[in-house]
């Protein structure tokens, strides 16, 4: 290797590692009392990424999303959102549940709930910031035509796009969607994966998913949550175009799975060490 | 209407004054509580919690007339039962909610036979039916200004954390991700519903303050745009309806005291008349 080649590629890590990490799990585990659910799981997530958390039901998906947004701790190991402690990062958090337990007779308006994006831990009071970030986000996630709706009266679909919306009130660095496809129709999606493709870039994106065999060709890294090796862990896979997938499934192209692929968490030129 | 207007005017009858206000401001209390109550969906620990206070009433009634605490009022009983179940169904929702339903159906019917057994074994009489539907007749000034004091709390803290109560009732785990501490909002739900049990249970009774606090706002649920429209639209009906209990209850007492002075005064008139013996009377002639 010449000199100026070796200087490059020094310089070149020097780039990489100084990217922001927008997630990072180093060697955490977590367990619900005697049920071991991550074992010294690590992983790192770049600033401004689209990245898929998959895995079958019941692999661990949902712990990890709990020990992103700081509502449950790690029994070892650290978790770092946004170079920050994931409690102190919550205000840069854009949050999209599943929300399955909605209560149909719970009266509010479109608007009020997106409103929520902007709540802040014992303030009453929203500002005209708050105001114009809520018509913003409306606007973005394609529901301003709904804003004065009752929440109760929208399709699955559409209430989906304005808990989409009230995430991005909070205007985030790091979008968070909890399996967003889940019951919802082909329009409702293609309109979802249009203001993701808007996003990305802007955001750090991560979609829980699943579905392990295809995601969005948005995709730029993949994680699968399961079993490998001693214990539960997350691994990192690569991910190919797959053409013959019905495109509307998966709101455009899609990419699918390789999960015999096992990329280490540093593969991307060492930036996944400890900087 | 005209003899109800006249008794609250009336200044020899002042039960009748303070029905009206014990009815005005538990609405307020029913209204604002009950929308959160319902919202929330916590119906049923309210229930408990109001059915364990019998218990608290029954053990109380029970000390004072043994004389093992002499001149103990029943609301204390009832107060350190009610903070007692809160605090169960608090530490149980929040730690094992798998337990939920058992513990909450538990303290409900421990509570009311703990209650009905005190009772029971209470010297002289206490009728549980008196606790169970309450008496707004019996409303004491004092018991005015404690309601009055839980009122201004009440509307304090749903005035002042409305945003952190809608969101956390809506979506818990939004709320916390936005940094609500949920489960404080929670635990001081259940202490005010405690507290605004006992004292409404005086009035209403045990069995309708669970009734009034979930059926007003449930009404007011539909036709409500939001938790704000809920808590207004749930005060107007309960209002309504406790002045009109309010104003039969008066009326069928002051039907029943007529009745009384009506037949003492014939007694004096007619000597040795007996009043039973006039419809006989009446039929012959």
């Amino acid at each position: 290797m010449t000199s100026p080649e070796i200087a490059n590629r020094l310089l070149a890590n020097r780039v990489l590692a100084n990217r922001v990490l927008a997630v990072r799990f180093k060697d955490v585990s977590f367990s619900y009392g005697d049920l071991p659910v991550l074992n010294a799981a690590s992983f790192h997530i770049h600033s401004g990424e689209f990245a898929a958390l998959v895995g079958p039901n019941g692999s661990g998906k949902t712990t990890v999303l709990k020990l992103l947004l700081g509502l449950a701790r790690p029994t070892a190991g650290s978790v770092t959102v946004l170079g920050r402690p994931p409690e102190e990062a919550r205000s840069s958090i854009g949050y999209v549940p599943q929300h399955a337990t909605y209560d149909p007779a719970f009266p509010i308006s479109v608007t009020e709930v997106v409103r929520m994006g902007r709540l802040r831990t014992s303030s009453r009071r929203y500002s005209v910031d708050d105001d114009s970030a809520v018509k913003k986000a409306l606007a973005m996630a394609e529901v301003a035509d709904l804003a004065a709706r009752p929440y109760s009266a929208l399709s699955g679909g559409q209430r989906r796009r304005v808990l989409v919306a009230r995430a991005l009130a909070a205007e985030p660095e790091l979008l968070v969607l909890d399996e967003p496809t889940a019951n919802m129709d082909a329009e409702s999606e293609t309109r979802l994966f249009e203001t993701l493709r808007l996003l990305k870039g802007k955001a750090t994106i991560l979609i829980v998913t699943h579905d392990t065999g295809f995601v969005t060709a948005l995709t730029d890294s993949v994680f699968c949550v399961g079993e490998r090796g001693q214990g539960r862990s997350v691994i990192r896979h690569q991910a190919t175009p797959a053409a013959h997938v019905a495109s509307e499934q998966y709101g455009g192209p899609a990419l699918q799975v390789l999960h015999d692929t096992e990329l280490s968490d540093d593969s991307c030129c060492g930036c996944g060490k400890e900087s | 209407m005209n003899g109800y207007l006249s008794a609250i005017l009336d200044p020899s009858m002042p039960f009748v004054r303070n029905a009206l206000f014990a009815g005005l401001l538990s609405a307020i209390l029913f209204g604002t509580l009950g929308a959160v109550v319902t919202v929330k969906r916590i119906a049923g620990l309210a229930g408990a919690i109001s059915h364990a206070v019998l218990g608290g009433i029954g053990m109380a009634l029970y000390l004072s007339a043994k004389n093992i605490v002499p001149g103990l009022p029943p609301m204390v009983g009832a107060l350190v039962f009610a903070v007692l179940a809160a605090a169960i169904i608090g530490f149980v929702s929040l730690k094992a909610k798998q337990r939920e339903d058992t513990v909450i159906n538990a303290l409900w019917a421990i509570g009311m036979s703990v209650g009905v057994l005190f009772i029971a074994k209470t010297p002289g009489y206490a009728d549980p039916m008196s606790y169970l539907f309450g008496n707004i007749l019996l409303v004491s000034t004092r018991d005015l200004v404690l309601l009055a004091i839980l009122d201004a709390v009440v509307v304090f803290l749903a005035w002042r954390y409305y945003p952190q109560i809608e969101a956390s009732a809506f979506d818990e785990e939004f709320a916390r991700v936005r940094g609500v501490p949920t489960d404080a909002v929670f635990i001081a739900t259940l202490a005010v519903t405690a507290v605004a049990v006992v004292l409404l249970q005086t009035f209403v009774g045990i069995v309708m303050v669970i009734a009034m606090l979930t059926l007003p706002s449930g009404t007011a649920g539909y036709a409500a745009k939001n938790l704000a429209a809920m808590m207004v639209g749930g005060t107007v009906p309960a209002g309504a309806v406790v002045v009109v209990i309010a104003g039969a209850a008066f009326l069928s007492v002051s039907a029943i005291a007529a009745l009384r002075r009506g037949k003492n005064s014939r007694k004096i008139r007619g000597g040795a008349t007996p009043a039973k013996a006039l419809p006989r009377a009446e039929k012959r002639a």
